[in-house]
């Protein structure tokens, strides 16, 4: 199809003409300009259905041009709900209708409009659930099928996201003529200035709108300021700011990526959002706020009709006028809705371009060509009242309604940063108060409407901010022109037959919102929760001053004290993508992972760590991990522990730290020894534990659980915040490799592997501390018995992990060293009954509870959690961690399983495993205190409601005195 | 007037001009047997059972501002009550039970969907979270499943099983589901409006009147207001505040808690999806928006707005456990005020001044109580002690330890 509607340059500031690109929409083929938008597109090709509505499925089209409604709504392949009026076309693009039965241009379910009468507002709150279920089983799935706009595509290939933080001294949000002013002149001030702007090219409304009749002016100040601002600000076009969070933080998205910006200072020259005019059909496609013309002729040079009729209330409209009369648009008529509006140049120029003008008359109804698909008349009527109008005036056909009433100031970023929105009767506008400290406004959201106003506000808010502004920029000379009044008082026009739709994006005519107010919901909120008014994606740009004008009238209240509902971010619609940001997944691997790798290693995660589980095929686990709890019992095992947390503490206060941070004794620990840790909250609930090696008087190494160091360590800085007591911590997790050798040949091995110091019970006995050399490699060995047998961990520098593990595996080849994993690590453990924190204790799990009475140190005044202790070892116990077994032939408990007593849940499993070295099953479990006697039966639900009794057994299961691990 | 599809269509040849207010707009009367106060779901819902079940009449609600405006209006709509603690499962599962038919009962439909609603397990300690809380649920009477990470995926055909946040299996609760929640507020309004009650709006209690350590009345911003019975405060995120207005202080901290919507689309989940790991709880609202919250915001805060990060910090897990949404648009982002004790169960309590009642610290999870807490809450109150299910949450429990930690036990956020 050709470009019919397409105008000769200089029309078309964003187009480039040199590039045709063509795009399917709704099946066929057109062409446009790159730099073309979608909706503009399809304008100069004629088309201007471009989607349905949310309720009644009536055809919509262009509205704003500014991307700030949902009518022109369609669906990418990958893409619901896209703003025509902002996606760029791209060769290729195909693009579809959306929320249609049917076709676009043919949609069936538009006959719901005839019914329209039979849903008033809130009527589904009404009906719908008699008889019982019937909502859910039949009316809520209809519904739910008829609601929605666009369709998430399952199939969608991924995108790429990212962000990004920037600082500046001051942020200015919007790029016209108050926005560049003020960018100027905050530059000449010595200021870091970001400037954001959410077109494609700088300058606002200098860009489409008409100031003078000649249409010279705008053009020029633009020039004039962006080469004021060239090289000395941060430019950020395409770029949406969409909220104001606390502190003058501002999300910012620009494409893919978002850019948090944390500014000093903010200048928000958002300008105005121009509304519609409420009157019967004012939805039908061809009727366009004055704006959007505009911005169709000279963004795009395309023609936005051919025979329009402009309704104004202020001298922007004759500024559409002029600029549709250049466009070769004819005009039928003017509808100011002002009786005796003051002289303005640009009506002055209408009139004598022969216009029409009808004053103290609306455009009070519309026609539609067949199908609602175009408006093809207006009707002029005289008005006789606030929204009513007499007989007389004029119908006049035309394919163009041009809606110029007034204005809403763009409200939503100053209201986020706590302004306040009140009403000024006299000029019938919501006006901004009470700024932030740090935040001004600038323009027309400043009510700055004329281009002099415009800058020198601009420049005013940056001398409010506290910069000494240049002689240049320091002009006090007063506007010689009036301000303007942009708005009329009213806008809104009931019509017998409905259909002045005062929401385009919920369907909501004037009769709702009354009949809102009528049934008891006349609070703004409560009637925007009923009527769903401003809910929709245009989030009440263009509603909220209809819907309070109307609650007003309603409840006799005035308008300032009726308000608007919460201005909430985003202030565009933005991808879910876009916050969530690139997808990042961690993972840690230990100095050894390529050799476990090597060995056939299957893994687990332990936070972002990854462990082998066990070495072996997956179909043989269970003899793979019952192989290796055999060789530790009976030969020799290693397992690389080098993810345990690991914190050095060092200082003149080191062990009165562990003291307070831990519930045991530390300061009289000697220097070579090796103590358990066990850290409490402050509710007396066992958090972590580990073991704490005295390397130096003043020098403690501690482990803690993989999962939990990071927090200890958070824990140990916040509490010595507190203390003050001269101590280093730090968090050495990372710098360190560990491996542990366990087994009766654990020494051998070691011996073989070349150890620099006497490994003999006598010169290094159990719980012993040393530093030594493995291998040649320098080493810190700790002689400790987690698995129960005779032991070495071995920790050395990460650098030198990997050569430890090779140094071992070839000295313990000849005794046959079996490398283990934490399946076996966690049955050799639960054999000793040494609890894993998390898994065997829960958020309430006090250490009277899990048998660790033994380490809280008793004559110490204080540690981490003594207090809350102290209260509850006076209550009675209430439950207590107990072993278990049952033959190897019974249902195999899993941990989480319920100890059942009678009906009630009496506990829970928290470790279970069949033990391969005592040929029984074997576990640990809550029970309750009458329940802990050795020998006492309980009952189990196990999978599938199945019933095991297990005999409560004295821990630890396996070499009660800890002989082996003492060798 | 009663609401049928018979009123809908004989109104509708009247221009519906003739419908009643859903609830009076009274003034205030100088005095009621029982004030509430808070005019939200569960100070309605009291009302409503109080006049209904326990022959209250001459009862006022108090509102500050508009009915439903606090965090009725601003949660995510969730009703669930597979809960692992007994105390929990019994106000949670009655409340499920009273949701079942709350339409018919009140007249009004608050469009409950009991479509079904799945707790996430993504690491082996969830896996054993909700085997226990599974299995507890089983003991309580309370409806659960446990799913494999295929049957998960029939529900939830294009979540991502191997992403980050890997799916290892699920627990459901199909009597779950979500319901409109202003409707809830306007519903038990209409209601207890019809049995009597006075909902007083625009009303804030600025103090209470209290002789001989007896409460006798509140002071109100419409003037004072004198209680022959009791009062009952239900507060939405304003515990605190009206605690020490009465003398006492409540062991509660107020966070933020954030949620928002997406545009509508057409209908893509059909079930509640709660990922309680990485705090990411999505649903989509019969008009088609994808309904998402995530955790509290890490601050104490009275304003009704969250920080920014926390909404990264949501969207994040919820684009890789969904990567197909990550194309829709957030259409709105709001916050709540949640009162948080520190077991994060409810109180609801005698107080230190008699004759007064608290209704409180429902945290993150109070919408899906709010039938049942209303009911339980009406019991004691016209009672004057906690009833069976009430009972558990007094206050005392704060100095005796006897917690109801539903959060510590399971590590399940409400």
């Amino acid at each position: 199809m050709t470009q019919d509607n397409r105008l000769p340059a200089p029309h078309g500031l964003l187009i480039d003409r040199q590039q045709t690109l063509t795009f399917k929409f709704d099946g066929r083929e057109y062409s446009g300009y790159a730099g073309d938008s979608i909706a503009s597109a399809l304008a100069a090709n004629n088309v201007w259905l471009l989607s349905r509505s949310f309720k009644y499925h009536r055809p919509r089209g262009i509205l704003t041009m500014a991307g700030q409604d949902a009518n022109t709504m369609v669906q990418l392949p990958d893409e619901p709900n896209v703003l025509a009026d902002r996606e760029a076309i791209r060769e290729g693009l195909i693009v579809e209708g959306q929320n249609y039965n049917g076709s676009l241009t043919n949609d069936r379910d538009m006959f719901v409009q005839n019914f329209a009468r039979f849903l008033p507002v809130g009527f589904y709150y009404k009906a719908f659930y008699k008889p019982k279920r019937i909502w859910e089983n039949f009316w809520e799935p209809y519904f739910r099928k008829k609601a929605g706009l666009g369709k998430v595509n399952e199939a969608a290939q991924e995108q790429y996201f990212d962000k990004k933080y920037e600082f500046c001294d001051i942020a200015i949000i919007g790029g016209g003529a108050a926005g560049l002013s003020a960018a100027a002149a905050a530059a000449d001030a010595g200021a870091d200035v970001i400037l954001i702007d959410e077109n494609p090219q700088l300058g606002g409304a200098l860009n489409y709108a008409r100031f003078d009749v000649e249409d010279s002016a705008a053009a020029a100040l633009r020039q004039q300021l962006l080469d004021k601002i060239a090289g000395r600000v941060r430019v950020f076009s395409n770029a949406v700011c969409n909220g104001w969070f606390a502190d003058h933080y501002l999300p910012v998205i620009c494409g893919n990526r978002l850019h948090k910006i944390r500014a000093k200072q903010c200048i928000v020259a958002g300008g105005n959002i121009e509304q519609p005019l409420v009157f019967h059909n004012n939805d039908l496609p061809g009727i366009m706020q004055g704006s959007a013309a505009q911005r169709l002729i000279k963004l795009y040079g395309v023609r936005p009709g051919s025979r329009a009729v402009v309704a104004t209330a202020n001298s922007a409209g004759y500024g559409v006028c002029l600029d549709l009369l250049d466009a070769g648009v004819s005009v039928a008529a003017v509808a100011d809705l002002r009786t005796d509006p003051p002289p303005h140049p640009l009506a002055q120029a209408v009139a004598e371009r022969n216009v029409k003008i009808w004053h103290g008359h609306t455009v009070y109804e519309a026609t539609p060509t067949a199908g609602y698909r175009h408006v093809s008349t207006a009707a002029i009527r005289p008005l006789s009242g606030r929204g009513t109008c007499s007989s007389g005036g004029d119908t006049l056909e035309c394919d163009l309604i041009c809606m110029s009433p007034g204005y809403m100031p763009a409200w939503q970023l100053p209201c986020q940063a706590g302004a306040q929105l009140g009403y000024d009767d006299t000029r019938a506008a919501f006006t901004l108060e009470n700024l932030p400290q740090g935040f001004a406004l600038a323009g027309a959201i400043n009510n700055s409407t004329t281009l002099a106003a415009a800058c020198r506000d601009g420049r005013r808010a940056v001398a409010t901010l506290g910069y000494s502004l240049t002689t240049e920029n320091n002009d006090n000379t007063s506007d010689e022109e009036a301000e303007e009044m942009i708005n009329t008082d009213w806008h809104i026009f009931p019509h017998p037959r409905g259909k002045e739709f005062v929401d385009f994006d919920e369907d909501l005519q004037v009769a709702d919102i009354l009949n809102a107010a009528a049934d008891g919901y006349d609070h703004v909120q409560l009637a925007k929760r009923y009527s769903t008014a401003g809910m929709g994606p245009s989030q009440g740009r263009h509603a909220a001053l209809s819907v309070a004008r109307l609650l007003a009238s309603a409840s006799g209240k005035s308008i300032a004290e009726t308000g608007i509902t919460t201005a909430r971010p985003p202030f565009a619609a933005e991808k879910l993508g876009v916050m969530g940001g690139r997808h990042f997944n961690p993972e840690r691997h230990t100095a050894m992972h390529q050799q476990h790798i090597a060995l056939g290693a299957q893994f687990m995660p332990a936070g972002l760590w990854l462990r082998p589980a066990y070495y072996g095929e997956p179909h043989a686990r269970q003899q793979c991990i019952e192989k290796e709890v055999l060789a530790v019992r009976n030969n020799v095992g290693m397992v690389d522990v080098s993810t345990l947390g690991g914190l050095e503490i060092c200082g003149s206060d080191a062990g009165e730290f562990l003291n307070r941070i831990y519930t045991g004794s530390f300061t009289k620990q000697a220097v070579g020894r090796t103590r358990y840790v066990a850290m409490c909250n402050e509710q007396g609930v066992v958090i972590d534990d580990g073991v704490a090696c005295r390397l130096h008087e003043q020098h403690y190494y501690v482990t803690a659980t993989t999962s939990g160091v990071d927090n200890v360590y958070r824990n140990m800085l916040r509490w010595n915040a507190q203390w003050c007591l001269d101590v280093d911590i730090s968090n050495v997790s990372a710098a360190w490799a560990a491996v542990n050798v366990a087994g009766v040949k654990a020494r051998e091995v070691l011996q073989r592997a070349g150890c620099d110091i006497d490994l003999s019970t006598e010169a290094f006995s159990y719980m012993a501390v040393k530093t030594a050399t493995v291998a040649g490699i320098p080493a810190r060995l700790i002689r400790v018995g987690f698995v129960g047998e005779m032991g070495y961990e071995i920790h050395v520098p990460a650098t030198f992990g990997n050569a430890l593990w090779q140094a071992l595996t070839a000295a313990g080849a000849e005794f046959n060293i079996q490398p283990f994993g934490v399946e076996a690590q966690r049955l050799l453990r639960l054999e000793k009954a040494h609890i894993i924190i998390g898994q065997d204790t829960d958020s309430m799990s006090f250490p009277h509870e899990v048998n660790l009475e033994w380490a809280l140190a008793k004559n110490k005044p204080f540690f981490v959690g003594a207090r809350a202790f102290e209260i509850v070892s006076k209550r009675p116990l209430q439950r207590r961690l107990v072993g278990f077994s049952l033959p190897a032939d019974s249902p195999k408990p899993k941990e989480a399983h319920l100890v059942i007593s009678g009906e009630a849940m009496s506990g829970r499993v928290t470790s279970c495993e069949y033990s391969p070295t005592l040929n029984k099953i074997i576990g640990m479990a809550y029970v309750t205190p009458q329940q802990t006697e050795i020998g006492t039966t309980i009952n189990i639900r196990t999978d599938g409601g199945v019933m095991a009794a297990a005999q409560v057994e004295a821990l630890p299961f396996y070499d009660a005195e800890g002989a082996r691990q003492k060798l | 007037m009663k609401y049928s599809a018979f009123s809908l269509l004989s109104n509708a040849l009247t221009y519906h001009q003739h419908w009643r207010k859903a609830w009076r707009k009274p003034e205030p009367k100088k005095s009621y047997d029982f004030i509430i106060v808070g005019g939200g779901g569960h100070g309605l819902a009291t009302a409503y059972y109080l006049a209904k079940r326990y022959g209250g009449r001459n009862i006022a609600v108090l509102e500050k501002g508009w009915v439903g405006g606090g965090n009725t209006a601003r949660n995510t709509t969730i009703i669930r009550s597979n809960y692992l603690l007994p105390a929990s499962a019994a106000l949670y599962n009655h409340s499920v039970d009273l949701w079942h038919g709350l339409s018919n009962d009140i007249n009004f439909n608050v469009m409950f969907s009991p479509r079904g609603l799945l707790h996430l397990a993504h690491t082996v300690s969830d896996l054993r979270e909700i085997s226990r809380r599974g299995s507890a649920n089983y003991v309580h009477g309370v409806d659960a499943e446990i799913l494999t990470p295929e049957q998960v995926q029939e529900w939830v055909p294009f979540i991502n099983l191997h992403g980050r946040y890997p799916v290892l299996g699920a627990l459901l609760q199909r009597r779950g589901g979500v319901a409109r929640h202003d409707a809830v507020a306007w519903g038990f309004a209409r209601a207890a409006d019809a049995l009597g009650v006075d909902i007083i709006e625009n009303c804030e209690v600025t103090g209470f009147k209290i002789e001989d350590n007896t409460v006798i009345g509140v002071e109100t911003t419409r003037g004072a207001i004198a209680a022959n019975k009791r009062v009952g405060v239900v507060p939405a995120g304003h515990a605190g505040v009206l605690a020490e207005m009465a003398g006492f202080r409540l062991p509660i901290e107020t966070v933020p808690l954030q949620a928002f919507v997406s545009e509508p689309l057409a209908p893509v989940l059909d079930c509640v999806v709660m990922s309680n790991t990485v705090h990411a709880y999505i649903s989509q609202s019969d008009k088609g928006e994808l309904v998402i919250g995530g955790g509290s915001d890490p601050y104490n805060s009275y304003s009704q707005r969250g920080s920014f990060d926390q909404i990264e910090h949501v969207a994040g897990p919820i684009i890789e456990l969904y990567p197909i949404f990550s194309r829709v648009n957030i259409l709105r982002q709001w916050g709540g005020i949640t009162d948080i004790t520190p077991d994060r169960s409810p109180i609801l309590s005698a107080t230190p001044v008699k004759e007064l009642f608290f209704n409180c610290g429902w945290g993150t999870g109070g919408f899906k109580a709010t039938p049942g807490s209303g009911s339980a809450f009406a019991e004691t109150l016209a009672l004057g002690h906690a009833g069976t299910l009430a009972a558990p949450y007094a206050l005392s429990r704060f100095v005796n330890g006897d917690l109801v930690d539903e959060a510590a036990a399971a590590a399940v956020a409400h």
